[in-house]
C-alpha cells in the first residue's frame, strides 16, 4: 500500500475495514490468551519437566475448542498446521500417497491458488490427471461435469466450502457423498467458511478439511487440517512425533492457544453475528445498486457467506476504485488484474464468464462482526462519487452514455 | 500494494487533460489485454505546422494507466508530431518518477496510443505487432512471447544465451526457472520442426546447478542475423551502416557519452563506469542507487539510447557485477 495513503490523517472519518476475507483483526481476548505462552509458559509440550506440562494441557484444550467449532467427532482429528496453504498441500499430497492405485484429482476452476497451484505442480511433475470442474455465471459448480469426472481412478476430490471472492457456498455434504460413492477421498478448503457459517463435519462424508486462524480473528501463521478418524494420512513434514506423527515440528504454542480462543469466541458469537453481518451486507449491496447504475452483484445470492458482497461496476477498473476508496478511508479488495502482482485477471471472475469490462471493476466488500451501520453509511456516501469520477475518465463509459452501447473499439496489443 | 511514486499518485488523483477533446483530428485507441486496460488519446494538431495544440485522454485502467495517460498528454502538448514520435515509454515512466516493473506496460500503452494517433492523423493504418504473453522477467519486462521469438529466431539453446539476447534473468535471477521452462518448451518444438538437432535442445534440469549468477561469458554461437531480437528500437539513422571507427575512437566516444550522463546519475545517488567494450557490447558497472534500483533496466536502456545517439553505433549496454 502506498505509504502516503495509509496515514489515518488522509482519511476524513474512522477507517472502514471491509476486507475481512483477506484477513481479520486478532480479537483482543485472543491476544490476551496468547501472551503468557510467549513468556512464563514458554516450555516445550514434549518436555518431561514442569515447564512443558501445563503447555500440553493448554494445547489439548485448544484442540477441543476447534473440535467444537467444526463439529468434529474426536479432538485427535485436528492436526495443527501453519495455515490454510499447508493444510491444502498436505491433504492433496497425502491422498496420492495413501491411494497409490489412483492417479487423478477432481477440483474446481474457482479454488484458491493453494489448491490449483499444487494440482498444476502434481500434473507437471507426477503426471497426475487433474479434472477442473467449471462453474456457471453465479459461481455454482457444474454438477453434471463433476459426476462424470468421478471414477475409480480419482484419489481425491478437493472442493472449497465457500469461495473467497464471491462467498458462494458449495453443497459440500452432497458433493462429499458423491465422492464417497466413487471411493475417492473428499477434501474441502473451508478457510472462508470456518467461523462464518455453522459446520457439523461429523455429519458429513468429508475426510479432510483445511482452515486458517487469521480468517476469524485468530493469529496468522496457524491453521489446522481436520482428518476424519480412520482416513489414511501421510504427513507432509517428517520429523518429530508431534501431532501424533502427522505434522512434525515443535508446536506453535501461542498460535494454537490463539486459534483455540478464536474458535471459542466464533462459536459463541455465530448465531447472533451471522444474521447481523448479513443484514449489513445486504444493506450495502442494495444501497450501492440503488445509487449506481451499470452495477451488479456476482456470485450466488441464494447460497453464500453472510459477510461477503461482490459488486461489479461496469466500464471502470478495480485498482483505480480501490485507490480512491482508500483515500476515503475505506478498505476493500478487487478481482482486478492490476491489484495483484501477477497481472493475471481473477480466475474466479473468468471462470464465471463475467465480461472483462465488468470483471475488472468487481469489488469485494467482506464484513466481520466488528463492522457497523456507520461503516455501510460511509461506503454508500463515498462510492457514487468514486464511480462517477472514474467513469468520466473511461472511454467505454462515454460511448456507452452517448449511444447506449459500448462502441469504443481499441486495437488490442 | 503497489509502491507508486508521489507523482504517479498526483497524476492519478488529479489527472491533467482528462476527458473528451471535441475538435480532435488525431485519435489513437489502444488496449493491452494483460491488464484489461484501454486508452483513447485525442490530439488537436495544426495541419500546417503539425504542432500538437491540445491533447486529452480517456482511460479504462488502473492507477498507473491513468497516470501514464495523463503524463503522455502533458509530454506531447506543444511538440510537433515528429518530436512527439521520438518519445518512448521510458520517457513517460521517467516523467512519473518511475513505475513498478509490473506496471511498465502502462507506459507502453501510452506510447502505442501516440503512434496510433499520429497514424490516424496521417491517414495511415496503425498495426501493433507486439503480442503480450505472461511476464517472465519482471526486472527487464520480458514476456513469454518475446522469449519464444528470440529463442526461435536466434536458435538459442542455453539459459546464458537467452539472457545474452533478451536480458531476461540477468538481474535478480528469480525467473530463471520460468525462462528454462520456455526454453525447454520452445526447443522441443524446434526439434520437432527440424530446426535444431535433438542433442542441442535444452532440457530443464540438465544444466549445471547454481550457475545462474554467472554473467554471460561466451558469445552466441549463432551470428547476429537481421531479425536479431532487440528490446530497443533504433531509429533509421542508426540502421545506416555504422561509421568505421578504431577501437580507441570507439572507447573515447563511449567514455565521453557516459561522462555526460554521470552528473545525472550521480544526482540520483548512482554512478556508471565503463569496464570494457567487447564488439558491440559495452560493459558497464552500475553502482549506488542505480545497481539495485527496480528501474535499472530503464537506466540501462537510457544509457544505451544516449550512447547509440552519440556514437551512431548499434551498441548494446550490458551491466556487469561490481
Amino acid at each position: 500500500m502506498p505509504a502516503a495513503q495509509t496515514s489515518p490523517a488522509a482519511s476524513p472519518a474512522r477507517p472502514v475495514y471491509l476486507d475481512n476475507n483477506a484477513t481479520t483483526r486478532v480479537d483482543p481476548a485472543v491476544v490476551e490468551a496468547m501472551l503468557p505462552y510467549f513468556t512464563e509458559q514458554f516450555g516445550n509440550p514434549s518436555s518431561m519437566h514442569a515447564f512443558g506440562a501445563k503447555v500440553g494441557g493448554a494445547i489439548k484444550d485448544a484442540r477441543g475448542r476447534l473440535q467444537q467449532l467444526l463439529g468434529a467427532q474426536h479432538d485427535h482429528e485436528i492436526v495443527f498446521t501453519s495455515g490454510g496453504t499447508e493444510s491444502n498441500n498436505s491433504a492433496l499430497l497425502s491422498a496420492l500417497e495413501a491411494l497409490p492405485d489412483r492417479n487423478e484429482i477432481v477440483t474446481s476452476a474457482v479454488e484458491h491458488p493453494a489448491i490449483l497451484a499444487v494440482c498444476e505442480y502434481l500434473a507437471k511433475t507426477r503426471g497426475v490427471k487433474v479434472h477442473v470442474i467449471g462453474v456457471d455465471k453465479a459461481g455454482r459448480l457444474d454438477l453434471e461435469a463433476y459426476r462424470k469426472a468421478l471414477s475409480d481412478k480419482v484419489a481425491i476430490v478437493s472442493l472449497m466450502w465457500a469461495n473467497n471472492e464471491t462467498g458462494t457456498i458449495n453443497p459440500i455434504p452432497e458433493l462429499a457423498e458423491m465422492a464417497k460413492e466413487a471411493g475417492a477421498l473428499f477434501h474441502t478448503d473451508a478457510v472462508q467458511a470456518v467461523g462464518k457459517i455453522p459446520l457439523d463435519v461429523k455429519a458429513t462424508a468429508v475426510d479432510m478439511l483445511s482452515l486458517s486462524g487469521h480468517k476469524f480473528h485468530g493469529p496468522k501463521g496457524i491453521g489446522a487440517l481436520y482428518i476424519k478418524r480412520g482416513v489414511r494420512f501421510k504427513p507432509l513434514l517428517k520429523g518429530g512425533h508431534q501431532e501424533r506423527g502427522r505434522r512434525a515440528g515443535t508446536e506453535n504454542t501461542p498460535g494454537i492457544i490463539g486459534l483455540g480462543k478464536a474458535s471459542e469466541i466464533a462459536l459463541a458469537r455465530l448465531a447472533t453475528d451471522a444474521p447481523r453481518v448479513s443484514r449489513l451486507r445486504d444493506r450495502l449491496e442494495k444501497g450501492l445498486l440503488q445509487r449506481i447504475g451499470n452495477a451488479f452483484v456476482t456470485g450466488d445470492p441464494t447460497s453464500r457467506l453472510p459477510n461477503t458482497a461482490n459488486v461489479a461496476f461496469e466500464f471502470i477498473e478495480g485498482e483505480a476504485i480501490l485507490l480512491l476508496l482508500n483515500r476515503a478511508g475505506i478498505a476493500a479488495s478487487s478481482g482486478s488484474a492490476c491489484t495483484s502482482g501477477s497481472l493475471e485477471p481473477s480466475h474466479v471472475m473468468r471462470a464465471m464468464d463475467i465480461p472483462y469490462t465488468a470483471a475488472h471493476g468487481a469489488i469485494r466488500f467482506s464484513f466481520s462482526h466488528e463492522n457497523t451501520d456507520e461503516d455501510v453509511d460511509q461506503v454508500l456516501a463515498a462510492m457514487p462519487g468514486v464511480i462517477e469520477k472514474l467513469r468520466e475518465l473511461s472511454p467505454f463509459w462515454s460511448k456507452q452514455a452517448a449511444s447506449g452501447t459500448a462502441a469504443f473499439n481499441p486495437t488490442y496489443a | 500494494m503497489w509502491d507508486y511514486t508521489d507523482k504517479v499518485k498526483e497524476y492519478f488523483f488529479n489527472p491533467r487533460n482528462a476527458g473528451l477533446l471535441e475538435d480532435a483530428n488525431a485519435v489513437g485507441e489502444v488496449g493491452a489485454i494483460a491488464c484489461g486496460d484501454a486508452l483513447k488519446l485525442m490530439l488537436k494538431v495544426d495541419p500546417g505546422t503539425e504542432r500538437i495544440e491540445d491533447a486529452k485522454f480517456q482511460t479504462f485502467g488502473c492507477g498507473s494507466a491513468i497516470a501514464s495517460s495523463s503524463a503522455l498528454t502533458e509530454l506531447v502538448k506543444g511538440k510537433t508530431l515528429d518530436e512527439a514520435l521520438k518519445l518512448t515509454n521510458a520517457d513517460i515512466a521517467e516523467f512519473l518518477g518511475g513505475l513498478p516493473p509490473e506496471k511498465m506496460h502502462c507506459s507502453v500503452m501510452g506510447y502505442e496510443a501516440l503512434q496510433a494517433a499520429v497514424a490516424n492523423f496521417r491517414g495511415e493504418e496503425w498495426k501493433d505487432d507486439h503480442e503480450e504473453g505472461a511476464l517472465i522477467c519482471k526486472c527487464f519486462g520480458v514476456d513469454e512471447h518475446m522469449l519464444e521469438t528470440a529463442i526461435r529466431v536466434n536458435k538459442l539453446t542455453t539459459l546464458e544465451m537467452v539472457t545474452f539476447y533478451t536480458k531476461a534473468g540477468g538481474s535478480c535471477a528469480t525467473c530463471v526457472e520460468g525462462i528454462e521452462g520456455v526454453l525447454a518448451k520452445t526447443n522441443a518444438q524446434m526439434v520437432e520442426e527440424g530446426l535444431i538437432a535433438k542433442d542441442q535442445a535444452f532440457v530443464a534440469g540438465k544444466g549445471e546447478a547454481g550457475n545462474v549468477k554467472r554473467k554471460p561469458q561466451v558469445k552466441p554461437a549463432v551470428e547476429l542475423s537481421d531479425d536479431f531480437i532487440q528490446l530497443e528500437v533504433f531509429n533509421d539513422e542508426m540502421r545506416a551502416p555504422p561509421p568505421k571507427l578504431t577501437m580507441v575512437q570507439k572507447v573515447k566516444l563511449v567514455e565521453e557519452a557516459i561522462g555526460e550522463m554521470r552528473p545525472t546519475l550521480k544526482r540520483d545517488g548512482g554512478d556508471c563506469e565503463l569496464i570494457d567494450i567487447d564488439g558491440d557490447r559495452v560493459l558497464v558497472k552500475l553502482t549506488g542507487a542505480c545497481s539495485n534500483c527496480q528501474l535499472s533496466s530503464l537506466t540501462v536502456s537510457g544509457i544505451q539510447e544516449r550512447l547509440a545517439a552519440k556514437t551512431k553505433l548499434p551498441l548494446r549496454v550490458v551491466p556487469v557485477a561490481a
